[in-house]
């Protein structure tokens, strides 16, 4: 039954995009041009990137406020190699970024697993502080399109089948995580240790161990993105995506993801970022002022989670054997 | 004396210390094969302790455990399986949003040689596993949807599915009904003739001689004895337990008939009770039986104040009184003891007087401002009525016995001066000996003309205190006895739903 | 049972007194650091030992006190309000609004109050009737508020507030004091009185301990979280008066950030983020620590995104510090 519920979040998801694009298509047909709709795929890319990480550490009961900071810092460190080294070739440059993000993430996780601190408390501070650091390495200043490399910004742009390369790093993503969360057993204990911890220790999963990984996964995505996004717009600076952190936890509670952790899907993550993608897209070609965004996703997130809760709350204990015949 | 050759898993001199309390003092558990090994003790005797060693939780601080004669180290969840222990927990510890199969594999899921999880593989070994248990389940069921009882045998085939050479039961019939029970025991016969080890951890009695082959008597965090079944009774196995004979008498009281105090007609819930009504009068003790999940609980919780039922009326001193909240019914003179003390009773982290006085505020304090000597004197009076042992009234409960925190939990609702006090499964989990002075002391508040409903799923109890006693099953009273027909056999075929028959009279 | 029965025995009602408790207490450690800060700072700097510069060192701190207090009790009890910087935002933008049609000081400051009153309204009808977890709706009343700022403002401002408003943020009760921190003192009296003299604080701990457990002593929990939010929202809009007074102006990034300044005061007073312990004057002290850290840091020249890197250590130090002590002395004992 909850499987056919879970089905119904996603179809409904899917559904509400649809219309979305069909209401806006009646009125601006150019909307839904495949060459426009994969713009505005490009655009969510990295809202769904980061959404899966989020995902990950929202499985396991916990919050990863300090992902856009990650994602800021990262981009700068990846920015200033470029401009330094600019000989670096980019494959690299994204291992580096990576790694960076990684161990950026690690660090949030070490604080929730070795010192259990909770995880809301340490990523609200480790936020400031990767965005301090940001403008202690840079001075606060910008790095500008003129100093990077062509190359630099041109790999997320380039286009491989129709689509740019940000875009497939995302279809990738999007896949690996699949692949992860179903097929493996890191995927497995991920929804054992947020479904009910006190069992995954009993099955001799280590609990801490666990989110301690999915703040890395969390950590490891917003290192890659802060690449991409810096090199897709060209510029980096101590604020680039402000408050984006509030976007990804939106695309997740959208997607369906229980704040109380082990329900959710790759599925609804990706719908809940798509979702946001196409709203963000929309408001400028429908003449609405960029300035509504804020509002509405963090509406969306206020519907989405009520929304949850309904489909979730425990009806209580059926005892009655009338009851027990028609739930 | 025909001892099976060796002991499978054999602890000895096993030691546990906790900050301030040495939990397991040098005890020793021997295990064998195909046998089934009762670990009796009362609560705090190291039983569960000794579990979490076996099954990697605590690490011993020291003494040996040896697996077949060979000394080994059982330092995670992990090491355990592959020692071949595994345990059925108290609570069904399973995932709710993973799939039978999945919770059945999870940690040691079949693989692909690409190292992904082998679903076709997985779901044939779990089909295959339930399959041996008799259990009608497809594996690729999601567990949430599955009922209490399913959940059980999936956990069952979780600890077959190590390939287990001992299985540790605790405490596995707590939320099983009766037929459930039975299909247990039958599954611990197969499990027996597989040679499998297998450890029971129960407080019923008439299980542990049911079912068990040996005895290790725990006391204390201290090994007392054991032995086999066979060479001991009931009785010398309390002794053991308790350290002398308990001759349980129930106090007398003299019943005199008074006013109603509390009328409840039409109770009703939409899944979880239909249709409860009764009478309550003035210093009566009205016991309320069933088996675990008849829907007592769930009615009383209800009538104060916790959950919303659908439909019915409570009249207190013949007035109607709408309780919504459980501040309501405290206002109108109904508290309630739950059964789940951790969670519900105690608060944990306020010092004694605060739980204490919490809900009696409104008369300790002045115009919403507290005043600190009314509430010592308050918690002072309940505190010393109750016997409580504690260090100070500023000490966290949190520091005191379970025992002590039921004291706290009742001289909290006393304090109130209530009309009636709900008392839900009043001594469970409580030593013997500490049970003899709850029942006098419910006697004395009976006596002194407070009305008391006792929820208990204890046969002896419920006949050695209740004046009337009513049985619910399946969220409904099916019967009401008061006098001679107050008898264990005419409970228990009330509450399992047998009109008449003469073999189960001996349960 | 185990001994022989001695009835009635009894039971002293505290085993340490009230003054050996204080001295062991995480204020009075707090109290000893917030000393060493503004011995250092007098050092530090020449300008530091200034009635006027204190005063104005007292800006770093007050209007982020007023909310922390309701912030603590909310803390307390279990809950958390992410969305106070951005009910700033949305209060001091309906204020601005009002001031372009003419409202007087006394409507700016009604409006103030109840746009504040009516956020904290909306965070505890999802709260509490709704049953939703405070961090997730906090998490998007804080982009709902904050983006209806924007819907009305965009990257204006609104300027043009009456002069007599300018008293809240700008004027002084008596020399040095200014209004604000006459109110933080009579805010700290208040609130230290409701947490810690009143049935209402006391509900307020038990709820925050144990939720069920104080539900099943007749507490009305539900109503007592949502009167807290009521407090919180309350007292961000007072915030807002106070911080559009001495801005003299209005945009929709207005306190960014706030939330982390004060729920890193709240921690850092002593308050357990997880809900159960805390104490108001722990929190006065915090916020005067705060105040001199920054205080002391400006004078320094250090930049203010450098200073947020200090309330970030702050607020994690403040927490992982006595963990860590715990297991090193854990670690000890049983080597």
């Amino acid at each position: 039954m909850l499987r056919r519920l879970l089905l119904l979040r996603e179809t409904i998801l899917i559904g509400a995009i649809l219309l979305l694009l069909a209401l806006i298509a009646t009125r601006f047909p150019g909307f839904i041009a495949p060459r426009n709709l994969a713009g505005v795929f490009n655009d969510t890319a990295p809202l769904i990137i980061l959404a899966l990480g989020q995902m990950v550490v929202i499985l396991t009961r916990c919050i990863d406020l300090s992902v856009a900071a990650n994602l800021a810092l990262c981009g700068m460190v990846a920015a200033m190699l470029n401009v330094a080294m600019p000989g670096l070739p980019i494959p690299v440059i994204i291992a580096l970024v990576i790694a960076l993000g990684a161990v950026l993430g690690a660090i949030n996780g070490l604080l929730v697993w070795k010192l259990a601190i909770p995880p809301i408390v340490v990523t609200l501070g480790t936020m400031t502080i990767f965005r301090g650091i940001i403008f202690l390495i840079s001075d606060g200043k910008w790095v500008n399109a003129h100093e990077m490399g062509a190359a630099f910004t041109g790999f997320p742009r380039a286009e491989v089948l129709g689509l740019s390369v940000l875009s497939w790093i995302a279809l990738l993503a999007v896949a690996v995580f699949a692949i992860m969360m179903s097929r493996t057993p890191l995927g497995r204990s991920i929804f054992a240790v947020g479904g009910n911890p006190h069992a995954a220790v009993y099955t001799g999963i280590n609990v801490g161990r666990v989110q301690f990984l999915a703040f890395v996964l969390s950590g490891a995505l917003a290192g890659l993105t802060g690449y991409l996004w810096v090199a897709r717009y060209a510029v980096a600076y101590v604020d680039i995506a402000g408050g984006f952190e509030l976007e990804v936890v939106a695309a997740c509670v959208i997607g369906g993801i229980s704040i109380a952790g082990g329900v959710g899907s790759v599925g609804g993550a990706v719908l809940g970022a798509v979702f946001l993608g196409v709203v963000k897209n929309a408001l400028p070609v429908i003449n609405v002022s960029p300035f509504w965004q804020l509002a509405i996703s963090g509406s969306a997130i206020l519907i989405a989670v009520a929304f949850n809760a309904r489909a979730g709350r425990t009806k209580g204990r059926i005892i009655l054997k009338s009851a027990e015949a028609t739930p | 004396m025909t001892k099976p050759a060796l002991p499978v898993v054999s602890m000895d001199a096993i030691t546990k210390t906790f900050p301030g309390v040495k939990a397991l003092d040098a005890v020793r558990l021997d295990l064998y094969p195909g046998q089934v090994t009762a670990l009796v003790g009362e609560n705090g005797a190291g039983k569960s302790t000794t579990v979490k060693i076996l099954t990697g939780i605590y690490r011993p601080d020291g003494g040996t455990i040896r697996i077949d004669g060979t000394p080994v180290t059982i330092d995670s969840a992990n090491a355990a399986a592959d020692a071949g222990i595994t345990a059925i927990h108290q609570e069904t510890v399973l995932f709710d949003e993973l799939s039978v199969a999945e919770n059945i594999f999870i940690g040691h899921a079949p693989r692909t040689r690409t190292g992904l999880i082998d679903k076709t593989q997985m779901h044939r070994a779990a089909e295959k596993l339930l399959r041996e248990i008799d259990a009608p389940i497809d594996p690729r069921t999601r567990l949430r949807d599955l009922g209490i009882a399913n959940k059980h045998l999936v956990a069952i085939a979780r600890a077959l599915s190590v390939d287990a050479r001992v299985v540790i039961m605790d405490e596995p019939t707590a939320a099983l009904s009766h037929k459930e029970i039975t299909e247990l025991y039958e599954l611990i016969e197969t499990l027996k003739s597989q040679g499998k080890a297998i450890l029971f951890i129960s407080h019923k009695f008439d299980e542990i001689f049911r079912i068990a082959d040996r005895y290790t008597v725990f006391r204390d965090g201290a090994f007392v004895g054991e032995g086999r079944i066979a060479d001991i009774d009931e009785d010398a196995l309390v002794k053991m337990m308790v350290g002398r004979t308990v001759d349980h008498i129930f106090p007398d009281r003299g019943s005199t008939i008074a006013e109603d105090v509390l009328q409840v007609a039409g109770y009703s819930h939409p899944t979880e009770f239909a249709d409860i009504g009764f009478t309550l009068r003035r210093g009566e003790i009205l016991g309320f039986y069933g088996l675990v999940g008849a829907g007592r609980s769930e009615f009383m919780q209800a009538l104060f104040g916790i959950t919303k039922p659908s439909k019915g009326v409570c009249k207190i001193s013949g007035k109607i009184r709408v309780i919504r909240s459980p501040a309501d019914a405290v206002a109108n003179g109904i508290v309630y003891v739950p059964e789940d003390r951790g969670r519900q009773g105690a608060i944990i982290g306020l010092p004694i007087f605060q739980n204490i006085t919490l809900p009696s505020l409104g008369r300790t304090s002045r115009a919403g401002f507290l005043r600190l000597a009314e509430e010592f004197a308050l918690a002072r009076t309940y505190a010393e009525r109750l016997d409580l042992r504690a260090a100070a009234l500023d000490q966290d409960v949190g520091n005191l016995s379970g025992g002590n925190q039921q004291k706290i939990v009742i001289a909290k609702w006393l304090a109130t001066q209530p009309q009636v006090i709900i008392l839900d499964e009043p001594t469970k989990g409580i030593d013997i000996g500490s049970k003899a002075a709850v029942h006098a002391f419910m006697a004395e508040l009976a006596e002194q003309g407070l009305s008391i409903i006792m929820v208990s799923s204890e046969i002896p109890e419920v006949i050695g205190m209740s004046d009337r006693a009513i049985i619910m099953r399946d969220g409904r009273i099916v019967a009401e006895l008061e006098g001679d027909a107050l008898r264990p056999e005419t409970l228990v075929r009330h509450a399992a739903g047998i009109t008449a028959s003469p073999q189960l009279e001996e349960a | 049972m185990r001994d022989t029965v001695q009835p009635n025995r009894h039971v002293p009602d505290r085993l340490t007194s009230r003054a050996q408790r204080m001295l062991r207490s995480w204020e009075a450690l707090l109290l000893a650091v917030a000393v060493a800060i503004f011995m250092l700072n007098s050092f530090a700097s020449p300008y530091f030992l200034n009635a006027w510069n204190l005063s104005d060192a007292t800006f770093n701190f007050t209007e982020k006190a007023m909310i922390a207090f309701a912030m603590a009790l909310l803390i307390i009890s279990g809950e958390i309000d992410l969305s106070v910087a951005s009910i700033i935002a949305l209060a001091s933008t309906a204020m601005g609004l009002a001031a372009q049609y003419g409202a007087g000081t006394g409507e700016l400051v009604g409006i103030g109050l109840v746009v504040g009153l009516l956020c904290g309204a909306f965070n505890g009808v999802f709260v509490t009737i709704l049953g939703l977890p405070s961090i997730v709706v906090t998490i998007g009343t804080m982009s709902l508020f904050r983006g209806i700022s924007y819907i009305i403002l965009g990257d204006e401002a609104f300027r043009g507030y009456p002069a007599d408003f300018a008293w809240f943020g700008q004027g002084y009760v008596y020399w040095v004091f200014t209004v604000e921190l006459a109110i933080f003192a009579i805010l700290a009296v208040v609130y230290g009185v409701l947490l810690h003299k009143t049935n209402f604080g006391r509900a307020v701990y038990a709820i925050g301990n144990n939720p069920t457990g104080a539900l099943f002593s007749g507490i009305r929990v539900q109503r007592v979280k949502f009167i807290l939010f009521l407090l919180t929202g309350l007292m961000s809009g007072l915030a807002a008066i106070c911080l559009t007074s001495r801005l003299g102006s209005t945009r929709p990034s207005i306190a960014q950030g706030m939330e982390l300044e004060v729920v890193t005061m709240v921690v850092l007073g002593g308050v357990n983020i997880l809900g159960g312990s805390g104490s108001i004057p722990g929190v006065v002290i915090a916020a005067f620590v705060m105040g001199l850290v920054t205080f002391g840091l400006g004078l320094l020249n250090v930049p203010g995104i450098v200073m947020s890197i200090f309330i970030g250590l702050l607020l994690i130090g403040v927490i992982a510090l006595p963990r860590l002590w715990a297991m090193l002395r854990q670690g000890r004992r049983a080597s």
